[in-house]
């Protein structure tokens, strides 16, 4: 009997041995939720006082034990480290090594209206995220992005995903406008044009086409290149488009008669940008060429300036910054900006775009932008046909002339038909000339109107010529016009 | 080599001082504002909108008067007050702000048909059915003018309370509120009923129309000077803003006349098809005038070349009983029997706005304010109303940046205001249903007319059938 009582005893006390590692843990967390010991309280006389402490360090023991559970099992996140294998060494590790492993890959980035948000397109979904870095809205529906764009006077934030399918997105309300399957497939080329809000896109094919969210079907397909299409950039007055193709061509196209103007040979530019007063720059391998517009209308491109980076440095993106003459480019290395003179519009307007800005003026501007809000109908090639006049669209009806021409054709057509050639007895040739004149005679019926004023052609002349015959007493019977 | 890049200094493109007004600068390129069409529109579509939800026209109505109103008068020197006079013989003065009763100018036995204020301001004349002409003397208004009115009906009350005390509130209210009981300076009677008056602008004389066409002078108990004209009865008379010594008028008769004092018969003579209710004269282009009809239009002649209406005025649906013009010059206000008060501009064929309430039966006499910012209508149902003439103007002091918002606004929507979403939107007025069926019976009914006579035209010989055009078609001939 004894010998079982002990056998129970030591079977209460014996744990699992992973429980008894959560334990010690637990006990080693309580610790410090329990800040100190507990009071001393053999030294109280006061027996009231005794047990109400006491029972107020019960709970104070029970909260602690709850916390240190919580810490354990509830609280997401967990602390980052650094640990090696063998005979690594944590001072050797590189960040290149950190990066592929935490970082997420972040493919593009697009302010808001304001600067105090901003888009970006991450590995999976895209995030805007307040000026502090707070992410604000996670939008899912787009799925992972390649490219995205903010069209500033529609409030549209315009994105093109993996499989080439566009999304248009209202950020005010939250709607999302349009999404259009364009079916040409991946791409990473995507540009808006700042005149009329239209997105163009650059595709493998070395097609550019160009979109506005009513319509499923591209408003305009410009054949650009043999290859594909490594870069577009537009102009800020509308006109010029640029486009780069793996030919180690730079093409200037002109956009309202959507025609060539200029073919730039030599590089392959991986990125272009216009700056405000219509410098191009264009950046291939580590070096960035900008290149000015001798003619005003935008034939004359020749070199400007040139900047040629540290040879390891592959420059991925070029964009001028407005109102200043600087450009910045991005690189694989990281970021650098270098001075253009000459690029930026010296005079800025207060009420379109203050680079001294206070918080006030900032919060008003935001307001008047919301009310000047344009609806997504309004996109279109030519913006300026808002309020113009309509041209007429009456038809002009064909001359008499040229109806009888058609007819001419239509019975020529009709004679010159092959007839076939029927077997078994049906080939008889009163058969086949009735046949024929079926046809010619279909053709006559399907101009009518000829034939009525035929006859009243006939019946005019038939009265003339009787009129003239008459004798004079019966003059006045004569059909009178 | 020279090289210059652009560099701002924070100091020159911020304020020096907290209290400096925050720096602003321009640039007027066109290629810094993208779309800016796209953005216009949406601001006039906006301002559209808005004018709507502003538009409240109605401010207020008087009421005092115990019948149907049937005559109105400005007072060229004081701009609050206006007089009117209705059917039973009261004629009262008010005061516009506080849209109460001042003076009170009883007297007249029938109803009381004309009304006018020489141009000092000091002399109303009235004439009635009773073939009388009265002469009263304004009272002058003074900076106390209301405190004035309210201390001495105080008075008044104390003294009521000791001679009635059994009678009820109401009584005392409608005693209380109408003082100042004024006797005419002058009664002058005629043989016959007249049934209008209008006052020189620069001179001692009046006019009166009754049988005949009188010229009276204050002091004088008979006329000065008598135009007879036919059978008919002269109905209404008008003189001329910018000669003292014109005037015209029409008569039942279907004529419109026009007289030079200084001359013993008419100067001119329009025979409509039907008759002129009441004339305006153009206070800017004083050759000009309008008429106002009873087939329901206004027509505006020039005064020197009769043959043809300068524009007919075309939307009210039944006769046009009164007309009155806006010290501006360009734009006119009409009454009429439909029940509505139309505003027209001066040359344009069609109303743009319509004023009308459930309450306000047939308008006999509209007056346009002498600021030009109210109009004032008296209907048949013994109330005087008080309207704006924009129906969202925001009266009141109006800060300078305010009112360049407002005129912004009203530039954008008139660029835009005839496309369809906008014009739309700006169009857009309730009329109560009587006029909107008779509107569209109207149409159909000249639709189908229209139809007939170009088919008739088309089916004749050519040259045989003539239209003839909006301005000639109701004149049948020129006299004189």
């Amino acid at each position: 009997m004894e010998v079982a009582l002990e056998d129970n005893n030591l079977m209460e006390k014996v744990l699992p041995p992973d429980e008894q590692e959560i334990d010690v843990e637990l006990e080693a967390k309580e610790k410090k939720y329990l800040r100190g010991e507990g009071a001393n309280l053999e030294s109280l006389k006061d027996k009231k006082l005794k047990t109400q402490l006491a029972s107020r360090e019960k709970l104070y023991g029970k909260s602690a034990k709850a916390a240190a559970k919580i810490e354990k099992w509830l609280l997401p996140a967990s602390a980052g480290y650094l640990e090696t294998e063998g005979l690594e060494k944590t001072w050797r590790i590189k960040q290149t090594d950190i990066a592929k492993e935490v970082r997420e890959t972040v493919r593009d980035v697009a302010f808001l209206h304001n600067d105090q948000f901003f888009a970006a397109a991450q590995k999976k979904y895209s995030y805007i995220y307040a000026r502090d870095g707070t992410e604000l809205h996670c939008l899912k529906e787009r799925g992972p992005v390649a490219r995205l764009r903010f069209l500033k006077n529609h409030f549209l934030l315009a994105s093109i995903n993996k499989i080439g399918q566009l999304h248009y997105q209202d950020v005010t309300y939250g709607d999302m406008v349009a999404s259009i399957r364009t079916g040409k497939g991946r791409t990473d080329v995507m540009e808006v044009n700042p005149y009329n809000g239209v997105v163009a896109l650059g595709h493998s094919g070395g097609t550019v086409t160009m979109w506005k969210p009513t319509s499923q079907a591209p408003l305009v397909q410009m054949q650009c290149h043999p290859g594909p299409v490594s870069a577009v950039a537009f102009h800020p007055n509308g006109h010029l488009m640029a486009t780069s193709g793996k030919e180690r061509k730079v093409k200037i196209w002109d956009l309202r008669k959507f025609e060539e103007v200029q073919t730039i040979h030599g590089f392959h530019a991986k990125t272009l940008s216009f700056s405000q007063k219509g410098l191009l720059a264009a950046g291939t391998g580590s070096f960035v060429q900008v290149l000015g517009d001798s003619s005003g209308g935008g034939g004359g491109y020749s070199r400007y300036m040139s900047h040629s980076m540290v040879k390891g440095y592959q420059v991925e993106k070029v964009m001028f910054r407005p109102y200043e003459d600087v450009l910045g480019i991005g690189h694989s290395m990281g970021w650098s900006s270098v001075l253009i003179p000459g690029s930026g519009e010296p005079n800025f307007d207060s009420w379109v775009a203050n680079p001294f800005e206070t918080s006030k003026q900032r919060r008003e501007k935001e307001v008047h932008l919301l009310l000047d809000k344009l609806p997504p109908e309004t996109i279109m090639l030519d913006p300026s046909k808002i309020g113009a006049m309509r041209p007429s669209r009456r038809k002009e009806r064909p001359t008499r002339g040229e109806i009888e021409v058609e007819k001419e054709v239509a019975i020529e057509a009709a004679k010159s038909v092959e007839m076939k050639k029927k077997t078994k007895g049906r080939n008889k040739p009163s058969k086949r000339t009735k046949k024929k004149k079926e046809l010619v005679e279909n053709a006559k019926k399907t101009f009518p109107e000829l034939e009525h004023s035929n006859i009243a052609g006939k019946k005019r002349r038939i009265g003339e010529d009787a009129a003239a015959e008459l004798p004079a007493s019966l003059k006045r019977f004569a059909r009178k016009n | 080599m020279r090289i210059k890049t652009i560099s701002r200094s924070v100091d020159e493109f911020t304020r020096e001082r907290s209290q400096d007004l925050q720096r602003v600068f321009h640039n007027f390129d066109p290629s810094l504002r993208p779309m800016e069409k796209a953005v216009e529109y949406q601001r006039a579509l906006t301002a559209a909108k808005l004018e709507k939800i502003f538009a409240r026209p109605f401010v207020g109505a008087m009421d005092g008067h115990r019948d149907g109103i049937s005559c109105m008068a400005k007072n060229p020197n004081y701009l609050k007050g206006i007089f009117s006079a209705s059917m039973d013989g009261d004629i009262r003065l008010w005061d516009i702000a506080t849209r109460r009763t001042v003076c009170q100018f009883p007297g007249h036995q029938g109803a009381v048909r004309g009304l006018t204020v020489s141009t000092d301001g000091n002399v109303l004349v009235s004439c009635g059915t009773d073939c009388n002409v009265r002469l009263w003397s304004v009272p002058r208004p003074s900076l106390e003018d209301s405190d004035l009115s309210s201390e001495k009906s105080t008075e008044v009350v104390h003294c009521l309370f000791f001679l009635i005390t059994l009678y009820s509130l109401v009584l005392l209210f409608i005693l209380i509120t109408s003082f100042f009981l004024s006797q005419p300076s002058a009664v002058y009677t005629c043989k016959n009923a007249l049934l209008a008056v209008d006052h020189q602008f620069e001179g001692d004389l009046f006019a009166t129309a009754g049988a005949q066409l009188d010229i009276w002078n204050h002091n004088r108990s008979q006329p000065v000077q008598s135009f007879t004209s036919g059978s008919h009865s002269v109905i209404s008379v008008r003189f001329n803003p910018g000669e003292p010594d014109i005037l015209a008028t029409s008569s039942g008769d279907n004529h419109i006349s026009i007289y030079d004092i200084r001359m013993s018969s008419a100067a001119r003579k329009i025979l409509m098809r039907t008759k002129t209710n009441s004339i305006a004269w153009n206070p800017m282009e004083p050759m000009n005038f309008t008429a106002a009809n009873e087939d329901g239009n206004c027509y505006s002649f020039d005064g020197r070349k009769n043959e043809e209406a300068k524009c007919v005025h075309k939307d009210h649906v039944s006769a046009v009983m009164d007309i009155d013009f806006s010290p501006t010059g360009r734009e006119f206000v009409t009454g009429s029997y439909d029940r509505s008060v139309r505003i027209f501009p001066y040359n344009g064929g069609h109303s743009r706005e319509i004023y009308h309430t459930k309450r306000m039966q047939r308008v006999f006499c509209v007056k346009y304010s002498s600021d030009a910012t109210y109009v004032i209508s008296g209907s048949d149902d013994t109330n005087l109303r008080l309207w704006k003439a924009k129906a969202s103007e925001q009266l009141g002091v109006i800060l300078p940046r305010e009112q360049k918002k407002h005129e912004y606004n009203e530039a954008v929507k008139n660029r835009y205001k005839h496309l369809p979403e906008i014009k739309r939107i700006v169009r857009h007025r309730h009329l109560p249903k009587p006029i909107y069926k008779a509107k569209a019976e109207s149409r159909a009914m000249n639709d189908a007319k229209r139809r007939k006579d170009e088919r008739r035209k088309a089916h004749s010989a050519p040259g045989t059938v003539v239209t003839e055009s909006h301005r000639t078609r109701r004149i049948i001939k020129e006299v004189e």
